[in-house]
């Protein structure tokens, strides 16, 4: 166990949407400043996991979760916790790049001025920062006026990295944020979560086994809503101490 | 016994007909509306008052009574219509209980005819709340509890509601589940989702509500038979508190009770046609505008 160090903690996480059992007794550590992959075959929890994490399955009415999960040792399903709160400190990257019909620049500056930040320099300060922080400035610096849904799949993805930095999070969780793009938009987007975990602690989703092997320090399987085994990416893809990961990582089923 | 050839070419036939009549139809009251009502549009009809008992003389009055009236109506019936609209999209689940009961009450509310809500309106708010207003404000003298402007506008507003709610919440479904869940994502509020993102993509849809409650409206009569418009008033409203003349109810006033109906029939074919190019280009513009909407929504 490595409660003492990690940036998030599951406990005994349960999650039901409706007679759905969707999450069993989920147990998972995910230490600070690496790359945590979930892996398994469609409808195995992982994305549903991930979104336990910053409360997004809180939106869907027939979710109900029980057991505990802990970021930096505070349990983020008690009552009194406000979910908005806990947002800003754990981001989310989605599947499919949700830019706002709106600027780049609009779109960057949507997290921190919701955060109250109204002075246009500590703005332009921010935006530019964090678009080169996604490595996507030297390619929209010119044009931070035009439409955020102008931009190729890959630098809308890359938008949205911005602007999910934007707002300094703690915690970026990344649901198959690749898996629209071609192979080029792809590397751009791995070579950046090499770079991002500097700063942040990433959990990523993930369909694609190279990519998991490619990005990430640590690897969780998920099979029908459990969490069969974790452990460094290396050893899950060399020697998996379960059959059921060997098969899965071995292409036998999934 | 008719064989299934002739069985197919019979219904062919029927639904056919039932079919071209409707759109005959159509073609028919335009047509004659038009035929009627063409010679005697003019500037001066539009622009001036009715005169020698409504056989001669423009419509002015009425057109302007028509328009504060919408005007007055979309003023409290958009806010009102798009609010309960995001209530029910975004703070209701589409299956919970207070959200089918709420949409219950609406389509139930469309379901009302319309001079029951002229019935309403005279009892609730010319009696009720004007009169109550007039007790409390002016000592009993009459200026709220008769009927007026406001309170008719009250009373249609309270008609075209459905029909803002409806257009709305169709509006605001077209914003994809995507757009909410990256500003909540972002540390954003329901609420400032709702204000920032859900709202500014959904201006059409309410801009359509608007405008068809608008043109629903324009068309009623009876909602404000009884509470505020007027049978002949050449001066236009000047308070919240006056009567006015409206298009609808001169086309009745002017063919069930002038003195000289056969008179005035050139003005009531005139009348129709305002009335009717009027609610025509309202709903137009909000298929147009729907149109846009949808094809937004497929992208």
């Amino acid at each position: 166990m490595m409660t003492d160090s990690a940036k998030i903690s599951a406990r005994k996480l349960n999650l039901h949407y409706g007679d759905k059992h969707a999450l069993r007794d989920i147990d998972l550590d995910i230490a600070p400043h690496q790359v945590t992959a979930l892996i398994g075959p469609s409808g195995c929890g992982k994305s549903t996991f991930l979104r336990c994490l910053n409360r997004m399955n809180d939106l869907i009415d027939s979710a109900r979760v029980s057991g505990t999960v802990l970021v930096d040792g505070e349990d983020i399903y008690r009552k009194d916790i406000d979910p908005v709160l806990l947002r800003r400190k754990v981001g989310m990257i989605f599947q499919k790049s949700n830019p706002f019909p709106k600027s780049v620049y609009d779109n960057v500056a949507y997290g921190p001025r919701i955060h109250g930040i109204k002075d246009r320099k500590s703005l332009d300060q921010i935006v530019e920062k964090s678009l080169r922080g996604a490595a996507l400035w030297d390619e929209v610096k010119d044009g931070l006026g035009k439409s955020g849904l102008a931009l190729s799949g890959g630098q809308q993805q890359r938008l949205c990295i911005a602007r999910a930095i934007a707002i300094d999070p703690e915690v970026l969780l990344m649901d198959e944020p690749a898996s629209a793009l071609d192979p080029i938009a792809t590397a751009k987007i791995e070579e950046l979560i090499w770079t991002l975990k500097e700063n942040y602690t990433i959990v990523i989703v993930t369909h694609s086994m190279q990519q998991a092997a490619r990005v990430s320090d640590r690897t969780a399987f998920f099979y029908m809503g459990e969490m069969v085994e974790m452990d460094a990416t290396q050893k899950i893809f060399t020697s998996p101490s379960q059959k059921r990961t060997e098969d899965y990582i071995t292409g036998r089923f999934g | 016994m008719i064989s299934k050839l002739w069985m197919g070419r019979l219904v062919a036939l029927v639904t056919g007909g039932a079919a071209v009549s409707t759109v005959a139809t159509v073609i028919a009251i335009i047509g004659i509306i038009a035929w009627g009502g063409a010679p005697h549009l003019s500037w001066n009809f539009l622009t001036s008052a009715p005169s020698h008992g409504m056989t001669a003389g423009g419509i002015f009055p009425a057109i302007v009574g028509t328009f504060f009236l919408v005007l007055l109506m979309s003023i409290a019936g958009v806010p009102v219509g798009t609010i309960t609209a995001i209530y029910l999209t975004e703070y209701v689940g589409q299956e919970s209980r207070i959200g089918r009961t709420i949409r219950f009450g609406v389509n139930t509310l469309a379901g009302i005819p319309a001079i029951v809500f002229g019935l309403f309106g005279l009892g609730f708010f010319v009696s009720f709340v004007g009169g109550g207003m007039d007790k409390v404000l002016s000592d009993g003298e009459l200026v709220w509890g008769q009927p007026n402007i406001l309170w008719a506008s009250m009373t249609l507003t309270l008609l075209t509601l459905p029909v803002v709610i409806v257009s709305v919440e169709e509006a605001l479904r077209t914003v994809p589940r995507e757009m909410r869940e990256a500003s909540l994502a972002l540390g954003a509020t329901r609420l400032e989702t709702i204000w920032k993102v859900v709202l500014p993509q959904s201006m059409t849809g309410i801009l359509t509500g608007g405008i068809l409650a608008v043109s629903r409206g324009a068309g009623e009569v009876a909602p404000i038979l009884f509470t505020g418009a007027a049978y002949f008033l050449p001066e236009l409203p000047k308070d919240l508190h006056s009567q006015f003349m409206e298009l609808g109810y001169h086309i009745y006033v002017m063919s069930t009770q002038s003195a000289d109906v056969e008179a005035t029939l050139p003005i009531q074919y005139a009348t129709t046609l305002v009335l009717l190019l009027l609610t025509f280009t309202l709903n137009f513009s909000a298929i147009f505008l729907r149109w846009h909407l949808r094809r937004r929504a497929v992208r």
